[in-house]
């Protein structure tokens, strides 16, 4: 048997039909997750045409993106941003309700960003296929499984068959050799790597990040990393299964239990890249080089360390980018004043996330005219931040501390910037308009948002920790 | 899906590499529940100016690029999201054929699924494409091939699939349903292993 890469052996795994010259595969989807924003004309097709949806067992439900972040008033009314948005949420309950899927609504206690709960319920398992109306699907790659967005169309396949015609992509390798810095963290790495490769430096492949710094990522940073796989254009972003994958996923509610777990675990450890294996393309990243780092432009991948200077537009769209962000060649970003600081979305609203940026709050206040908020990005991330205390770390600090959902990420619930404020956001976009109209959105660790949260201007968040440790 | 053979139009001409899908609709406007009428809020935070009024500066608001169905953008067309709002919305404003150098993979299956042709071509034929505004162009999709005002053509290539289902309106849907039996058998194989 010739040797395969890990995202071959998953993609044989699920070829319903195989792709010919006339047709692509049929790909079997193990997992199909679904929110209020992309699920609705999918609903009303299977409608029109008198069809079930197929797998209920293989379908869940979150209300995330429309859903606002303040608690329900004393009226029990929520403050939704609109009408609209109030209807679309109440749509996904009673299409759930029609169609038979478990859905995560407002009264679970699991409820949460779609990509946050997935992992947690254990619902995201190696070698899965897993898509979602949602381009950061490629999160729960961090897991070996193929996971990637789709359209609103497409929804409706998997609704209705539980399939997907789809081409086989193309692989790319990225190693990561040597070892992260001290205070450098996963989503400096991936700003780093999408700042190397480019916003459309993974078009048409799938992406394995791979090597020593990889193996030695938690399984939060991991899907940190993956998360941003689709802002280098990629489908989809993998990452071989191991001992790290099995201990955080060990005892979750949708996981295997007892000698079930056992073969489960024993079947996920083929999950990886054989020797000898061919990618399409490989990209070498030396870990040891990587600091911390923040976009200065109108996409990911106008990334560099914040103390290196912004580079010089090349052409006219780079300079209009630098101009609507107000950056200036020559100058570093560190010490650019801030306005808001967010930190949240499915990059960086899990535990790890908030005890990092709570790290650097503890016994410090957010500088005054700075707007924080902090984000959970799950019902159970809030439970267990708050038996920790990070809330009051918060709180005292003068941030705002919220309930789950997608927020200023992809400012569609109300939470917005202003024209013309400056953002540092943990979130994954800083198209323009993307937090606001006219807002300017800077992407950062947790640890970056909450040193450039203290110190009114980005700041190196190594300052800051180092202080805490002494 | 209506099936698409032909289009004849004038190009209009948006420059800019990496136009993102927020930027072809605004995730604000993501709350509908629908899919019809999204072209009047197609580019909006870039189309209007802050009283409502037309943006001069947008490309698509120059006189000479009213009524044109097809746009040559700029590289890496349609990054970032899923959302199929954003064919949903270009095909509504009227836009009926996107022609680049490099388009983003999410946006291009969307855009094919609705009949909207997303259609990649090489760097130099891009460069010229851009260089010339307001060309009438016609593009074939049975051809594969844009046929220019000289006479001369530019090829392209459609994945096969999605040519057959713009070609004869043939619903993607449809087909993966007339496969049941292998999708059963798929199933059944799961369940024994």
């Amino acid at each position: 048997m010739s040797a395969k890469t890990l995202f071959e052996k998953i993609w044989d795994a699920h070829v319903v039909a195989p792709e010919t010259a006339d047709t692509p595969a049929i790909l079997y989807i193990d997992l199909h997750l679904v929110h209020e924003v992309t699920s609705p004309q999918a609903f009303d097709e299977l409608r029109s045409r008198g069809l079930k949806l197929r797998r209920t067992d293989r379908t869940l439900a979150t209300l995330d993106h429309s859903t606002p972040t303040l608690p329900a008033g004393a009226d029990g009314e929520r403050p939704y941003a609109n009408a609209e948005a109030k209807a679309q949420v109440a749509q996904l309950e009673v299409n759930c309700r029609e169609f038979g899927i478990e859905l995560h609504g407002w009264d679970s206690s699991e409820r949460g960003i779609v990509h946050v709960i997935g992992p947690e319920l254990g619902a995201t398992q190696p070698g899965n296929t897993i898509v979602c109306g949602d381009s950061h699907t490629s999160t729960h790659g961090a897991f070996g499984a193929l996971a990637f967005g789709i359209g609103t169309t497409e929804v409706g396949h998997v609704m209705a068959t539980q399939c997907l015609l789809q081409r086989k992509p193309k692989t790319l390798a990225i190693h990561v050799d040597g070892e992260l810095p001290k205070g450098v963290g996963a989503k400096d790495l991936i700003l780093h790597i999408i700042g190397h490769i480019g916003v459309d430096g993974g078009t048409g492949h799938v992406i394995e990040y791979r090597g020593a710094a990889i193996e030695k990522l938690s399984m939060e940073e991991r899907m940190t990393v993956c998360n941003m796989s689709i802002e280098a254009g990629a489908r989809a972003g993998l990452i071989a299964p191991d001992e790290t994958t099995f201990a955080w996923l060990q005892g979750r509610p949708r996981v295997p239990q007892g000698e079930a777990w056992d073969r489960a675990v024993a079947h996920w450890r083929t999950l990886k890249t054989d020797d000898g294996a061919q990618y399409d393309r490989e990209v070498r990243i030396d870990a040891g080089t990587v600091k911390p780092t923040v976009t200065y432009g109108t996409h990911p991948g106008m990334a560099i360390a914040m103390d290196a200077p912004v580079p010089a537009a090349r052409n006219a769209v780079e300079q209009r980018a630098l101009d609507y962000m107000q950056s200036r060649a020559g100058q570093p970003m560190q010490g650019s004043k801030v306005d808001v600081v967010f930190v949240g979305s499915c990059t960086n609203s899990r535990l790890s996330d908030l005890r990092e940026a709570a790290s650097v709050l503890r016994g410090r206040r957010v500088a005054s005219g700075v707007r924080m908020l902090v984000v959970p990005g799950s019902e159970a991330v809030r439970r267990d931040a708050e038996a920790e205390g990070l809330h009051e770390v918060f709180r005292a600090a003068g941030a705002e501390w919220r309930i789950p959902g997608c927020s200023m990420c992809i400012a569609m619930n109300g939470d917005l910037a202003q024209p013309g404020q400056l953002v540092v956001s943990t979130s994954n976009r800083n198209f323009e308009g993307r937090q606001g109209k006219g807002a300017r959105t800077v992407l950062a660790s947790p640890a970056t948002a909450a040193a450039s949260a203290v110190a009114g201007a980005i700041a190196d968040p190594r300052e800051y920790l180092t202080e805490v440790a002494a | 899906m209506r099936p698409v053979t032909r289009i004849h139009s004038r190009t209009a001409v948006m420059a800019d590499e990496n136009i993102d899908t927020d930027r072809i609709i605004p995730a604000r406007f993501l709350t509908t529940t629908t899919r019809a009428g999204l072209g009047k809020l197609c580019f909006n935070d870039w189309r209007y100016l802050p009283d409502g009024s037309d943006n001069p500066a947008f490309p698509l608001n120059r006189p000479e690029a009213k009524g044109c169905a097809i746009v040559v953008a700029g590289r890496n067309f349609g990054c970032g999201s899923s959302r199929e709002h954003a064919p949903w919305a270009l095909l509504d404003y009227g836009i009926q054929a996107v022609l680049c150098s490099e388009i983003a993979d999410i946006f291009r299956n969307n855009a094919l699924k609705n009949g909207l042709l997303a259609i990649v071509v090489s760097a130099a034929e891009h460069e010229w494409l851009l260089a010339n505004p307001g060309i009438e162009l016609s593009i074939d999709v049975e051809g594969q091939y844009i046929a220019l005002p000289d006479g001369g053509r530019i090829g392209f290539v459609l994945e096969p699939f999605a040519r057959h289902c713009l070609l004869h309106g043939v619903d993607q849907l449809g087909y993966l349903l007339h496969n049941e039996k292998l999708i059963a058998h798929y199933e059944q194989q799961e369940k024994a292993a």
